[in-house]
């Protein structure tokens, strides 16, 4: 069984994370990158699939040069190779076109299974594996917290607000992971190393077919208009409980008219 | 005047508090008309709730295939809508299922699409937050019908009467949408308390609630105040409350009025999911927690004897 992992990097939470101030995208300069995290989850059920059923796993990321640093990072997980999609014109793109992009990507490639995780860091959009099952003709298996194969047929428990629900499709499919689904193994140091030679083919946007007026910021589908931080919070108020501490925030919640 | 098709959002045959937000975020643009896609009889079931939020039309796409399919067979119906309708916009709930109904939607409408939206305002521009809350953005559509995706709690449902005319739209769903089949719908411990994306005021505890049966001091709270439960990503992992209910990057984003974190340290992974709630209470032992550089008002203290003494308080105030 051949699976595609949908990876993406992006700038890690932790820092501080803000817009460009030339042209209002995401700064990847400023902020550390790493592995978007869902995807995390998204390659390791893919790693487990192929112990159980064989067959190879391949990574693939749109993003900029820089972007390989996260790819070899996946692959020292353990997939057997990757596909980089970049391309300068790319940038700005919107949601929409990047599943263009992708879905366009997915097409050179062999698969029965396409992974990825739910929701990225930084866009949040949430909608990219729904996009591309809607381009792509296949069906949509996301939002999973569990994912069961059994020959060419893919079930998933679906996480709804209340529970979940079982859902089914047949090969080819797309499934999106929650970090509930599974725990990411750690790269060995084996496993590092190997990365390092592993092959990673570079798509352009002509490889794909697509032109560069159809992508990037001037043809987005939406744009930002302008931005600010947020206003810096107020300083809170802070007691230590001295045996009143309930009643004390009590006392907070009803000045704010919660009680 | 133009229309907005508003898509409901509605469980077990009421519909949701988000969908009231969105009647009123509609008005900004046009006439609000709600969209029903659900099994037979929803639509009678919450029309008259929708006209109470100013809906002018209710569009009644009902069929067993709706449900019976993930997304797919709504972002169709939808679309097919669109086409007859030319709305100014189509506004959907920022949930899971919303957004990917939003992205589907934006693809076969080449249009463009904006999530996690916190305001719209008459010129079709929108306010998000992103990056947890740290930045504020203005955001247009610049191609087709413009899809926005609302985040709960954002908007103030005002009611407005609606004429609510009803209209049925024939579903005929493509077997292209019925790739993923729902089998099974499993409801795992439901109870009573609001839903935590939709409610005014969420209780969560952290790894410092210390166990699954300690859960029940959060919950007490909760129910003191008629709030939602949620729960710190170290809490659902360590299986003290079950994951549905974890807020944080990876869990939920919620933006109650009040968000009141017990034995919760703070770390960034959870403050990506309740940094914008609008007003932030916070007990933990630990003067040192980050936690406390987000709250209103913190408590230094021992969750178990601040919690308990705080929802008696509340309890007798409340009489």
């Amino acid at each position: 069984m051949n699976i595609v992992v949908l990876v993406k990097q992006v700038p890690d939470s932790s820092s501080e994370r803000s817009l460009r101030e030339t042209d209002k995208t995401v700064d990847r300069d400023s902020a550390s990158l790493v592995i978007n995290e869902m995807d995390e989850y998204a390659i390791e059920e893919a790693l487990k699939l192929k112990e159980a059923h064989g067959g190879e796993v391949t990574i693939l990321t749109m993003g900029p040069e820089k972007a390989t640093e996260s790819i070899r990072k996946a692959l020292s997980m353990g997939p057997d190779k990757a596909v980089h999609v970049t391309d300068p014109a790319i940038h700005g793109s919107c949601a929409v076109q990047t599943s263009k992009v992708l879905a366009k990507a997915l097409g050179t490639l062999e698969w029965d299974l396409v992974i990825s995780g739910a929701e990225s860091t930084d866009g949040q959009v949430g909608a990219m594996p729904a996009m591309l099952s809607e381009r792509l003709g296949v069906a949509q298996l996301t939002g999973a917290r569990k994912l069961d194969v059994d020959g060419s047929t893919f079930t998933i428990e679906r996480q709804t607000d209340d529970g979940y629900q079982v859902v089914q499709a047949a090969a080819p499919a797309i499934v999106s992971v929650w970090d509930t689904i599974n725990e990411p193994r750690y790269p060995s140091f084996k496993g590092i190393m190997q990365a390092k030679s592993k092959p990673v083919t570079t798509l352009t946007l002509a490889d794909l077919g697509i032109g560069a007026d159809e992508v990037g910021l001037a043809n987005a589908t939406s744009e930002v208009v302008e931005f600010a931080p947020r206003p810096p919070k107020q300083a809170g108020v802070k007691v230590t409980d001295e045996g009143d501490g309930g009643v004390k925030l009590v006392e907070f919640l009803a000045s704010q008219k919660f009680v | 005047m133009a229309e907005v098709l508003v898509l409901v959002e509605h469980s077990g045959g009421s519909a949701k508090k988000v969908t009231f937000e969105l009647l009123t975020a509609a008005r900004a643009l046009g006439e609000p008309s709600a969209v029903v896609l659900g099994a037979p009889g929803t639509a009678d079931a919450i029309a008259d709730k929708l006209a109470e939020f100013g809906a002018e039309k209710v569009y009644a796409a009902e069929s067993d295939d709706i449900d019976g399919y993930v997304v797919a067979p709504k972002a169709e119906v939808l679309a097919q809508l669109v086409g007859s309708v030319s709305p100014a916009a189509v506004l959907v709930a920022a949930s899971a299922e919303g957004k990917e109904v939003a992205g589907r939607l934006a693809v076969k409408l080449e249009s463009g699409l904006l999530t996690d939206v916190t305001s719209v305002n008459a010129d079709g521009s929108a306010g998000q937050t992103i990056f947890a809350g740290g930045v504020l953005v203005t955001s247009k559509v610049r191609t087709g019908t413009p899809i926005l995706a609302i985040r709960p709690n954002s908007v103030n449902p005002e009611p407005a009467a609606g004429a609510a005319v009803r209209e049925a739209v024939d579903v005929s769903v493509s077997d292209a949408a019925k790739g993923a089949k729902v089998l099974e719908r499993v409801v795992e411990a439901k109870g009573s308390r609001p839903e935590l994306a939709e409610a005014s005021i969420v209780v969560s505890g952290g790894r410092g609630v210390g166990s699954a049966d300690n859960f029940k001091v959060i919950e007490a709270l909760a129910d003191s105040l008629g709030a939602a439960v949620g729960a710190s990503r170290a809490a659902t992992d360590s299986g003290f409350y079950p994951h549905q209910f974890q807020v944080g990057q990876t869990g939920k984003t919620v933006s109650p009025q009040l968000y009141v974190a017990c034995g919760i340290s703070g770390a960034i992974q959870h403050r990506a999911g309740m940094q914008t709630s609008k007003t932030i209470v916070a007990v933990n032992k630990d003067a040192e927690a980050p936690i406390f550089e987000l709250a209103d008002y913190g408590v230094i203290g021992d969750l178990f004897s601040v919690i308990p003494q705080a929802t008696e308080e509340i309890t007798k105030r409340k009489g």
